[in-house]
């Protein structure tokens, strides 16, 4: 689980052109690092690829900050 | 059985050109975030009341007929795609028919929305496949802007007018076929009012319900899902995988999506013909637009397999796959 966190910090460290340690639970996606509503819609299908799980719209549109993906991220896993 | 050959392509777009940059002087955006955000830079607008739909779609008939040496008179069948005809009665089809001075054969508009083009291409191989027609003209045109709230600067930076057609004739067919809808998703992306449900009144156009709304986030996520699962369908009926295809003609709606759908399908960008940068969202013009520009540029050969692949309001989606030439 731990590596899967790692490598989703890595993703949105690279898709935002920050440094990976700047990412918090609470670093809030639109406000801090500048994305759009299709940012965050391109992670969640990036994770639903590289996870094989399906997310639907409701849960996506929940998402507003790094704690919020890995919460989504882990509920996935453990389903 | 056979089916459809593209004898001729052409496309026509209003002179007038909005700019990213004109758009950013009375909205809140700048020409950096619309490139960044959808890839247009430019798109084309409807000059005045003086032109409409069946202006645009008439000139990109006639450059398609020209291009296959064809007469107006030779045609059998006449379709327009499209979700913004001139009016609701009588159709955009019958405008450019009396326009093109061609014969008093069928002629009817198609509403797929975005994915209008790819659906007429459907119902002309089969109406050639059966004998029904021998020569068909096929026009993909809309005039999006004119519902365009020019004060929403998440749906007005991402549309524009055009037009593209195809003159179709008997040949091999088309080698694989996808397409499909889901009504359930009708409120994603739509124009409110206008209709029979709320027809244009003095409160209607005070809401600005008469002007297209968008979930961005549900339709970004449906078109790359649609567009990259529907243009693996239509492939996999052909008996290919989408990586033999020269090029693929997706809907031009936003390079992001494009992009989505490249990754999903496993093949290259480079596949892609982009014109979205130029054009905008042209609905149902975007597609026969591309074909024509590519065409007239050298870039389709006989022989090459193509792919055309579009999603849209309803939903609609819809892809095929044919062998150019």
């Amino acid at each position: 689980m731990d590596e899967l966190i790692q490598e989703l910090r890595s993703m949105i460290a690279g898709k935002f052109k920050v440094e990976p340690e700047r990412l918090r639970p609470e670093t809030d996606l639109t406000v801090e690092l500048g994305a759009d509503s299709l940012d965050v819609v391109e992670l969640v299908m990036a994770f639903e690829e590289r996870l094989g799980v399906s997310i639907d719209d409701a849960e996506a549109e929940g998402v507003r900050t790094f704690g919020d993906l890995i919460a989504l991220v882990r509920s996935k896993r453990a389903a | 059985m056979g089916g459809l050959a593209v004898l001729g392509t052409g496309f026509a777009v209003p002179e007038r050109e909005i700019t990213n940059d004109a758009l950013a002087a009375r909205l809140d955006t700048s020409d950096a975030w619309i490139v960044s955000r959808t890839g247009i830079r430019t798109r084309r607008v409807l000059e005045d009341a003086s032109v409409a739909t069946s202006h645009l779609a008439t000139a990109a008939a006639r450059a398609a007929l020209a291009r296959a040496r064809l007469e107006p008179d030779a045609i059998d069948l006449l379709i327009v795609a499209t979700a913004s005809p001139d009016h609701p009665i009588p159709s955009t089809a019958c405008l450019v028919q009396a326009e093109l001075g061609a014969r008093p054969v069928p002629a009817f508009d198609l509403n797929a929305a975005c994915s209008g083009f790819v659906y007429g291409l459907t119902l002309a191989d089969h109406a050639l496949a059966t004998g029904a027609a021998r020569y068909i003209l096929l026009v993909g045109a809309d005039a999006l802007t004119r519902h365009v709230d020019w004060e929403d600067r998440s749906t007005a930076v991402l549309f524009g007018d055009g037009a593209g057609a195809v003159v179709l004739g008997r040949g091999e067919g088309l080698l694989g076929v996808h397409l499909g809808s889901d009504g359930r998703r009708a409120d994603d992306l739509r124009i409110e009012a206008g209709g029979s449900r709320h027809p244009l009144d003095a409160a209607t156009l005070v809401t600005r319900a008469h002007k297209i709304t968008m979930k961005g986030p549900e339709v970004f996520r449906a078109a790359v899902d649609a567009m990259a699962d529907g243009l693996e369908a239509a492939a996999q009926r052909a008996g290919l995988r989408p990586d033999r295809l020269r090029w693929v003609f997706a809907h031009q709606a936003n390079a992001r999506i494009l992009r989505g759908v490249a990754e999903r399908l496993g093949i290259t960008l480079a596949a892609f013909w982009m014109n979205l940068d130029r054009y905008g969202n042209t609905g149902a013009a975007s597609i026969p637009i591309a074909l024509a520009e590519a065409s007239a540029a050298g870039h389709l050969q006989a022989g090459d397999l193509v792919g055309l692949t579009a999603a849209g309001a309803g939903l609609t989606w819809g892809a095929v796959i044919l062998r150019w030439g």
